[in-house]
């Protein structure tokens, strides 16, 4: 049977997140758990987190987590990444044994900077180049797999329920500003911890439940700019285009949603405001290929920051709700619930509006 | 008869019990197929003469005619046709180059009809049309490769020209001289309605319809007929044709007898002359001149207008598409093998050029492969028969679709490819006044409307099956298609799986 990546496999999803606008941290056991009534909406082939400001010692450099099918592979890599990267740290990913969760490959990290020698002979900067190296990694060097690549965050996921997930990767013991989780619910068995969510490229990180017919449309466009998509995830293809629109295109995050949540043409015509109907139009007839269609909800994960979108007929649950400082967002008010029992102002985001939050300037 | 005869194609069975003697059949017929036998009061005809245009059939009143295919035929013989067998008795009748009108008919693979359209189950949900928004609106035209902002941040919301349409479809180049007057008009005020554009051809635009400017393509072709400054700045796009699917690497040959009144004046030619276009564009004999051309016309514009480049689908078209990409043209129109003709010489239409589909997948990867995907929209002719083709099309990778033949056949056109003789019963490869008032324009108009709101449903229920509401996610969207008895060298270049995949 074909692995993920040589076949594309649809899956149903659960996510959650928590983000703190003032910056507290939180303990990565309360995402784990607001998991856990949303245990139907996965069937144990994939589950996973993502923490931001969980690497404070370390902020200021890329924290690399990589799957390794065996020892040799890792030296392999080692060995590329030390031809071009300051490793600062490195050392394996702590897990807990669990019977929910078996045939884990080698999780291992690295704290690492490019060095600036390889930006220059490679006329890059540091972003593009992490990224280029993260391209090369997942498509070149089998066996090898980087699954998390942004700095003061990480990705933690592998192939079981996501509670379990968790606790495997012992999140209780990580602190973080925000945090998004993920179940899957594959039509398949891929069986591939790389096929788990969280998608990740830099900072950005990507939870989404859903299952997107623009898919080929998209990743045939995201593929001109060096983008590979080695899945056939919507995950995947979602991250490379946000990074593409959001770091390539310097679009704010509003702009980026008008373009893969584009509001109808009938909306944008009915607009008052001359400038924003004009401003719509230009974008999607900029970028028409990076519409995305069907069901999806997403949260988009970045450095100080969330953004939740649902799809522009909202084919996917998604709520939101608040209390004192902290935002809450998942697929069922119930996960919401379990992670803040006396929430407040509770509501569903109208399909292609976009949910901002940022982490207040300075406390992240 | 001698060694030059040739047994007529087509026999005409006129059931005598139903015929009444009212001559329609004689008056409708240009070809003079029909006569009144005043000493035995019947009707006769001379079957030599029918082209098989259906329209005496269409107009008797009592259902009284058929047109047969003839079954006099020569000994059969799998190596040699009848058809081949007659042409070569005709050319040696005549010492001529056959030629023919309308697309290739000869049995080629349909790629089309190889490829089938997935559909929503379980994962995702189908969308109905009825109930929520389907959107068919195209934006044609080069798209920048970064966005740029203001010096107060505000994002800039320039672009370069661009086709807006409200359906992926457009009516494609046919000539005045080479259709009617009325054809054209018809053409003209459905584009018009629709929110569609149609297309001069090479002929020039009859001062009638500068009007319609806003839906009109101009084209400027070999022969630079009724080319002017006007003419350029008139329409809403302007179409350098290099060439056409029927007659890949050939020019044009609009016979002395159509270039009458208007038609003359509109071509800039004298009356009665052979309107000639060279095979290529003399002030173009490689792909840096062709750039000189774009910018001419461009600057012509004020660089107001998209400039599209029209090629013939030939078996290097990947790499030419590629050099006009990069030759400053916004839009590349590509015409395949199957594209039709109102006139052309048989051997040509018939073996030159290769099919859209495969050209189009080529075309569409290529330029992704190069990056520059997004500095062109790609639109396709060449036998463009449905909304099921036109779903095709797109989900391989094409921006929109050229239709022109099944134009013509909305119009009334029965397809029976003898445009040449200028006899064209219907009023549309004519240019006699009384064959020509025939298509009434408001008539001709109307149906082109319905055909094409026709199509327009059904691409929406097609996108929305497959759980798409906006034509943009279908545009390259290959995983929406599969092919059905197709070799693994066939769907490596269509880019597609098998059906079962």
């Amino acid at each position: 049977m074909k692995i993920e990546g040589q076949v594309r496999i649809p899956s149903g999803c659960a996510i959650s997140a928590v983000i703190s606008r003032e910056g507290k941290r939180m303990s990565g056991e309360m995402i784990t758990n607001s998991m856990r009534p949303m245990h139907d909406r996965s069937n144990g082939l994939g589950g996973g987190f993502a923490g931001y400001g969980i690497y404070p010692d370390y902020k200021d450099f890329y924290a690399l987590h990589l799957f390794f099918n065996n020892r040799s592979t890792r030296k392999e890599c080692e060995a590329f990444l030390k031809e071009s990267f300051e490793i600062v740290q490195s050392e394996i990913i702590p897990t807990r044994k669990i019977p929910a969760i078996t045939d884990e490959p080698i999780i291992w990290r690295y704290f690492v900077a490019p060095l600036k020698s390889a930006l220059v002979s490679a006329q890059m900067d540091e972003k593009e180049f992490v990224t280029k190296t993260v391209m090369k990694i997942n498509t070149e060097l089998s066996g090898a797999y980087v699954f998390s690549s942004g700095k003061n965050m990480g990705t933690f996921k592998a192939v079981g329920f996501p509670e379990d997930v968790g606790v495997f990767y012992r999140l209780e013991e990580y602190e973080g500003y925000s945090w998004t989780a993920h179940g899957r619910y594959p039509t398949n068995t891929p069986g591939w911890w790389g096929g788990a969510h969280p998608f990740t490229l830099l900072d950005y990180s990507i939870v989404h439940n859903g299952e997107i017919s623009s898919y080929d449309a998209n990743r045939r466009f995201i593929e001109m700019f060096g983008y590979k998509c080695t899945l056939q995830t919507d995950t995947e293809v979602i991250t490379y285009i946000m990074d593409y629109l959001l770091r390539a295109q310097g679009l704010t995050l509003e702009e980026a949603a008008s373009v893969i949540a584009a509001p109808f043409w009938s909306t944008i015509n009915s607009k008052e405001d001359v400038e924003l109907q004009k401003k719509l139009t230009y974008l999607r007839t900029m970028f028409p290929s990076l519409l995305i269609t069907g069901p999806f909800s997403i949260v988009l994960g970045y450095g100080g920051g969330l953004m939740a979108l649902n799809d522009r007929l909202k084919l996917r649950s998604m709520v939101v709700g608040e209390k004192d400082d902290k935002v809450y967002i998942a697929s069922e008010e119930a996960a919401i619930r379990t992670m803040e029992a006396d929430v407040t102002n509770i509501w569903s985001p109208a399909g292609g509006e976009p949910v901002i939050v940022n982490v207040k300037e300075g406390a992240y | 008869m001698s060694v030059e005869f040739i047994y007529p194609e087509f026999e005409v069975i006129r059931n005598e019990n139903r015929c009444i003697g009212c001559r329609v059949c004689e008056r409708q017929c240009a070809n003079e197929v029909h006569c009144y036998d005043e000493e035995h009061q019947c009707m006769k005809s001379d079957e030599s003469k029918c082209v098989n245009c259906q329209r005496c059939v269409s107009l008797c009143p009592t259902r009284a005619l058929k047109i047969v295919k003839s079954d006099c035929t020569l000994r059969e013989n799998a190596n040699w046709s009848n058809d081949t067998i007659k042409e070569i008795y005709k050319q040696a009748n005549s010492a001529g180059v056959l030629l023919s009108s309308m697309g290739n008919p000869k049995p080629f693979p349909v790629y089309w009809d190889k490829i089938l359209i997935n559909a929503s189950q379980v994962t995702n949900p189908p969308i109905d049309p009825l109930r929520e928004p389907m959107e068919t609106r195209v934006y044609l035209g080069k798209k920048p490769s970064r966005v740029t902002r203001l010096a107060n941040g505000e994002l800039s919301c320039e672009l370069p020209p661009q086709i807006e349409l409200s359906m992926p479809v457009m009516f494609s180049a046919m000539s005045y001289g080479s259709i009617s007057y009325n054809a054209h008009k018809s053409l003209a005020l459905a584009a018009t309605e629709l929110g569609i554009l149609y297309n001069t051809g090479e002929g020039g635009l009859h001062e009638d319809f500068y009007c319609y400017g806003e839906n009109t393509i101009v084209q400027v072709a070999s022969g630079r007929f009724g080319v002017h400054e006007d003419y350029l700045n008139a329409g809403a796009a302007i179409e350098i044709k290099m060439g056409q699917g029927a007659k890949p690497g050939i020019g044009g040959h609009l016979p002395g007898a159509k270039i009458v009144g208007d038609v003359s004046k509109t071509r800039m030619i004298p009356e009665g002359s052979d309107a000639i276009s060279p095979a290529p564009h003399h002030d173009i004999y490689s792909i840096e001149d062709l750039r000189q051309l774009v910018f001419s016309l461009k600057e012509a514009t004020e660089y107001k207008k998209p400039v599209i480049v029209k090629v013939a689908a030939v078996h290097n078209i990947a790499a030419i598409a590629s050099g006009i990409a990069r030759s400053g043209a916004d839009i590349i129109a590509i015409d395949g093998f199957r594209g039709g003709t109102g006139a052309a010489p048989t051997r040509i239409r018939d073996n030159v050029g290769i099919p859209i589909e495969l050209a189009l997948a080529a075309v569409d990867q290529r330029l992704r492969d190069e990056g520059i995907r997004n500095q062109v929209s790609l639109v396709v002719v060449g036998s463009i028969r449905s909304a099921s083709d036109v779903i095709k099309a797109i989900a391989l990778g094409a921006d929109a679709c050229y239709v022109a033949t099944a134009a013509l056949l909305a119009l009334g056109c029965h397809l029976c490819r003898t445009c040449q003789t200028g006899k064209c019963n219907w009023g549309i490869a004519t240019q006699r006044p009384e064959l020509v008032k025939r298509l009434n324009p408001e008539i001709g108009s109307e149906r082109l409307i319905n055909l094409m709101s026709a199509w327009r449903h059904e691409i929406k229920e097609l996108m929305g099956g497959m759980g798409i509401n906006s034509v943009e996610a279908l545009r390259g969207n290959r995983l929406m298609l599969r092919g059905i008895g197709l070799t693994e060298k066939e769907l490596e270049i269509l880019g597609i799986s098998h059906a079962g995949e």
